[in-house]
């Protein structure tokens, strides 16, 4: 085991080596992120939950961030390692910006990087403990895309993660056509985030959708859905019941 | 029944911080267990980062210990450096950056608290992993298990350095009521552009909640109290 700890000439130090250290389990996770390409860009959808295994307990976590102009990346996983990503990230553009040429990365490369990222820390059994989603668009071309802790990367027209992988998917393999536009596009993705606030116990009523286009990124304020709850089985599902069911 | 003396010393603890209209308030219990043994009733949980800054600590009491000590001298030499006050967001990024960076090792949940010219009253909320989170308040610790329901309910934005740290004790003081691992007295560190207050504030000063009795000396005096009272003490 080693203890990490800077020194004054700007290097660490490691203090007692012993085995290679790996990650072994989450702390602080986020529940899914849904995202498709629509007519004018990618719309991805996420809640603001931050779970401490059973417990709620973060309630105003963005799990949804711009990176340079052109790309959206969401995370679900452990959030301090989505943290950490950002600060890869940041450093990345900010290398990318001193060579002052005009030119920017995009949502191609910004994927490209995430997926190396994580494949290699897959390798030296050290997961990044996230499933990433980045969206995108530049010159034109939507691009969406995602790379989970073990490195597997694809790009789709609708990507879902964790429990969004069971229940938005299905709908958005039905539901989903080309050339959504944008009111369509959000109703159905508040349709799948419905669906996992009746259904995944680690969401939460809260959640933002993301947009990127040609123009820019916007993220929405935090809102809430409205739930059903009137269905008649509901009422009194027991009242022909002998006993418990 | 088994004490395990050889148990690492663990601060069970219940820690809060919370944000008011022109600084921060810390508080925490003073309770240090080794396994089912307390071995320290009046603990400090509340430590001085800067003169600014202050960190509550929970979890493993070496490793919450060994982790200030480094961000304090950390601070310091940043502190010489910046010819200024640090600011309580470098403060949390210090911390974070030794939490995430052994986060297999550690076993440590903290909260950063303070007051810096830029930004005001700040408080962030560092869990196991080494997230940082930038909260209005924060509860941490094993007693704040039985505090989320409370706090939801209590809590509102803009209260004056009294109803802040009010709500502090009260919560920390109704953890203690639950939480075995929490208990002694309620410490409260009131930070913000005037500088730091701490307080203190022992068992017996603190309101009664469900099932608790007022504290006696004695049964007798209870016995006793139906004549003429003797002179008290």
């Amino acid at each position: 085991m080693t203890f990490t700890v800077p020194i004054d000439n700007g290097d660490s130090v490691r203090i007692a080596e012993e085995e290679s250290q790996r990650t072994l389990y989450p702390y602080v996770t986020g529940t899914s992120i849904v995202a498709i390409k629509y007519k004018d860009g990618v719309l991805m959808a996420s809640d603001m939950g931050g779970s401490y295994g059973s417990t709620l307990r973060y309630k105003n976590i963005e799990r949804v961030k711009a990176i340079g102009k052109h790309s959206l990346l969401g995370a679900s996983g452990e959030i301090s390692d989505f943290q950490e990503i950002l600060r890869y990230l940041d450093e990345l553009t900010l290398n990318d910006n001193m060579w002052d040429d005009g030119n920017s990365l995009g949502p191609k490369e910004i994927h490209n990087y995430l997926t190396r990222v994580m494949y290699n820390r897959r390798n030296k059994l050290n997961p990044l403990w996230n499933t990433l989603v980045l969206g995108g668009v530049k010159n034109g071309k939507s691009y969406l895309g995602m790379v989970s802790m073990i490195g597997v990367s694809f790009e789709d027209d609708h990507v879902a993660t964790g429990f969004g992988n069971h229940l938005a998917r299905p709908i958005l393999r039905d539901e989903w056509h080309a050339d959504l536009s944008f009111e369509d596009g959000v109703k159905l993705l508040e349709k799948c985030m419905r669906v996992l606030l009746y259904r995944d116990r680690s969401a939460i009523n809260k959640l933002q959708i993301a947009k990127i286009t040609e123009e820019g990124v916007t993220v929405s304020q935090p809102y809430s859905l409205k739930t059903f709850w009137e269905f008649s089985s509901f009422h009194n599902p027991t009242a022909g019941a002998e006993g418990s069911w | 029944m088994d004490l395990n003396l050889d148990a690492p010393h663990s601060m069970g603890t219940t820690i809060i911080g919370v944000t008011y209209n022109g600084g921060v308030v810390l508080g925490a219990d003073s309770r240090t267990s080794t396994g089912m043994y307390v071995a320290n009733r009046a603990s400090d949980k509340i430590t001085q980062l800067t003169d600014n800054v202050y960190v509550c600590r929970s979890g493993s009491a070496a490793d919450s210990q060994v982790v200030s000590d480094y961000v304090r001298y950390f601070l310091h030499q940043h502190t010489i450096q910046l010819g200024q006050p640090a600011t309580v967001k470098v403060a949390a990024n210090l911390i974070r950056m030794l939490a995430y960076n052994n986060k297999n090792m550690l076993q440590t949940g903290l909260i950063v608290g303070g007051w810096d010219k830029y930004e005001g009253g700040k408080i962030y909320g560092i869990p196991l992993g080494g997230t940082v989170v930038e909260q209005p308040f924060a509860i941490g610790g094993s007693g704040s298990s039985y505090l989320y329901g409370f706090f939801d309910q209590a809590w509102k934005e803009d209260m004056t350095k009294e109803e802040a740290e009010q709500l502090v004790v009260k919560a920390v003081s109704l953890a203690i009521a639950r939480d075995g691992a929490s208990g002694g007295v309620v410490r409260t560190v009131i930070i913000n552009s005037e500088g730091v207050t701490r307080n203190f504030y022992p068992g017996d000063k603190l309101q009664l909640w469900h099932e608790e009795l007022e504290p006696q000396n004695s049964l007798l005096d209870i016995l006793n109290a139906a004549g003429p009272e003797p002179m008290a003490m």
